[in-house]
């Protein structure tokens, strides 16, 4: 046996999985987009019509697409740098020289990656609630108003954004952990002899050589958030009033509750389309600004 | 601001951080084991006045959670287990075998991973009731190993095994040890590490997953704990104390996995994530 067959041999299993289970699902979903696929083609294929880009133009008319795509921005443009925010501040505590026991601190503070979306969701939907909540018996005390969270059309959102960001901020945090240690030492100390202030060594030292690594972080959290579906079937069951129904949701909704699945597929596509975009755009955006650092 | 200040002012903030953040995994903790009924009460208590295994019992004996748990538990290992055969064959082919249009094709398949995985689901669920494999475990497994972990996993696997030394190689080659052999009895043993890496991470992938398994399991006897807690949160609104011992159960596995291997899961996710 040659090693150029050995090799395709060894490629075999995994182009095959990866072949019938994602490549021909993602080519067929295309096709799928562009029929009628309903209730009626499920029980008998011979009701299925090709109805080109119907699908796609009914959907740029339809204001249930339009909402569920603002609370997804809404959702991405909140929670990206509120996570981002919340990584870059503990991965700081966590490389400060003055910090202790950073094992455990990074350890704990990771935790919430690994949990189960599922399981901490539930536990959310018990610390907002209205009436027993932690959340607002602790708002009560600091002299607030007790907030509906998962009544009000307003907090449903900003509690789920919130939820997302005690889940997810470990992630990014270990990631610019690491960029922080391999900024070289040295650099710091010569700003220290030349009497820089720590803000002033933050933001001529730390930001601008952590700044690939957070675009990077940037882009997964953005891929990531644009995906948002556990969180608020578990939590809000997409309401109230709908208030939390993302792209993917009407997707669910749309394929697997009222079987349209080919208003489903061009749901999907378009989020892919607009997810794509703007990865896209904020990929060369930090490469134009690397090309002039 | 003088170092003393300073260094109570940033211990202070983050042991403050790390309480909030973990405030919410010992709360679940705490009221899972209290009785029916006694967290819904003010000022909502933090433990309780009389502990019970009670909650954890009424979950395993009348609601299925042991029947999710082994679901989970056999899904979850079977797609780690395909996967890591599918991956460390492609990462080792990809990295250290010589092929026609191999640098193209692993491009390519860096590319597929700005595909959502959810594109795929609506086309997938048809062929599958199609061939009949909805409600079923393979229906589960199959997908997921291609969509879980595949890519990254191929990729993880490849950069280890490119510092895999090619005198190696040659020297069993020359040997005459077939292509199998060497891959068997040399390249495994070193990739050791790495392996356990996309294994834990892959296994973990697999037991959080949720919307595929949601999708296509329809059925009460194949649902994996995310599935059936999601589920019983929906009927249970009320049982605070019922749904915190199954978020506990659903959770604590992929918590004590986590801790005993975090040295491997963290490397795989630094390198996975320098993909960029």
């Amino acid at each position: 046996m040659n090693r150029s067959s050995a090799a395709w041999l060894f490629l075999a299993p995994a182009l095959l999985v990866l072949g019938v289970f994602f490549l021909l699902p993602v080519l067929a979903g295309l096709a799928l987009s562009l029929t009628d696929y309903d209730l009626y083609a499920l029980a008998d294929l011979h009701n299925l019509r090709f109805v080109g880009l119907h699908n796609y133009w009914t959907l740029l008319h339809d204001p249930q697409f339009w909402a569920a795509l603002w609370h997804t921005f809404y959702f991405v443009i909140a929670g990206v740098p509120l996570s981002l925010l919340a990584s870059l501040g503990a991965a700081l505590l966590l490389n400060s020289p003055l910090t202790r026991f950073k094992p455990f601190f990074r350890t704990a503070l990771f935790a919430p990656v690994v949990t189960t979306v599922v399981a901490v969701a539930v536990i959310w939907r018990y610390l907002f609630n209205p009436k027993y909540g932690v959340v607002n018996f602790v708002l009560a005390h600091l002299g607030l108003h007790p907030i509906d969270w998962l009544g009000d059309p307003h907090w449903a959102m900003p509690m789920i954004i919130l939820f997302a960001v005690w889940k997810n901020f470990g992630y990014s945090m270990i990631i610019l952990l690491a960029g922080l240690q391999a900024i070289p030492a040295d650099l710091y100390e010569a700003a220290r002899i030349d009497g820089a202030s720590a803000w002033r060594q933050f933001r001529h030292i730390t930001l601008p050589m952590l700044s690939p690594i957070l675009m990077m972080v940037g882009i997964l959290t953005v891929s990531g958030y644009f995906q948002l579906f556990a969180e608020p079937y578990v939590i809000t069951e997409g309401g109230p009033l709908q208030s939390t129904t993302s792209v993917l949701y009407l997707m669910y909704n749309q394929g697997f509750k009222w079987w349209n699945m080919g208003t489903a597929s061009a749901v999907a596509f378009l989020l892919f389309v607009i997810m794509f975009a703007i990865t896209a755009v904020m990929w060369r955006a930090g490469e134009a600004r690397e090309g002039l650092a | 601001m003088n170092p003393r200040a300073g260094k109570w002012l940033l211990n202070g903030l983050l042991v403050l951080v790390t309480a909030v953040v973990l405030f919410p995994l010992l709360w679940m903790l705490s009221v899972s084991f209290m009785q029916p009924g006694e967290a819904s009460a003010l000022p909502p208590p933090l433990w309780s006045a009389h502990p019970t295994f009670g909650n954890y019992q009424t979950l395993f004996a009348r609601a299925g959670m042991g029947r999710y748990f082994a679901n989970s538990l056999f899904i979850s290992t079977a797609i780690t287990l395909l996967s890591l055969i599918c991956n460390t064959l492609a990462g080792y082919a990809f990295a250290k075998l010589r092929f026609a249009g191999r640098e193209k094709l692993f491009a390519v398949l860096i590319g597929g991973l700005v595909i959502p995985a959810q594109v795929a689901m609506l086309p997938l669920f048809l062929l599958l009731k199609y061939v009949g494999l909805v409600n079923t475990y393979a229906g589960v497994i199959l997908p997921s190993t291609a969509t879980v972990f595949g890519i990254v996993g191929i990729f993880l696997v490849r950069q280890y095994a490119r510092g895999i030394p090619t005198e190696l190689l040659e020297a069993a080659r020359v040997d005459g040890a077939g292509e199998a052999r060497i891959f068997m009895q040399i390249v495994l043993p070193l990739l050791k590490p790495i392996l356990i890496t996309v294994a834990v991470l892959t296994f973990l992938t697999a037991w959080n997953d949720f919307m595929w398994p949601l999708i296509v399991l329809t059925g009460q006897q194949h649902y994996t704990l995310p599935v059936g807690l999601a589920s019983l949160s929906r009927e249970h609104v009320q049982d605070f104390e019922l749904m915190m011992a199954g978020a506990v159960i659903t959770v604590v596995p992929v918590l004590v996995l986590f801790l005993a291997l975090q040295r491997y899961y963290i490397r795989g996710l630094l390198l996975g994530s320098v993909k960029g």
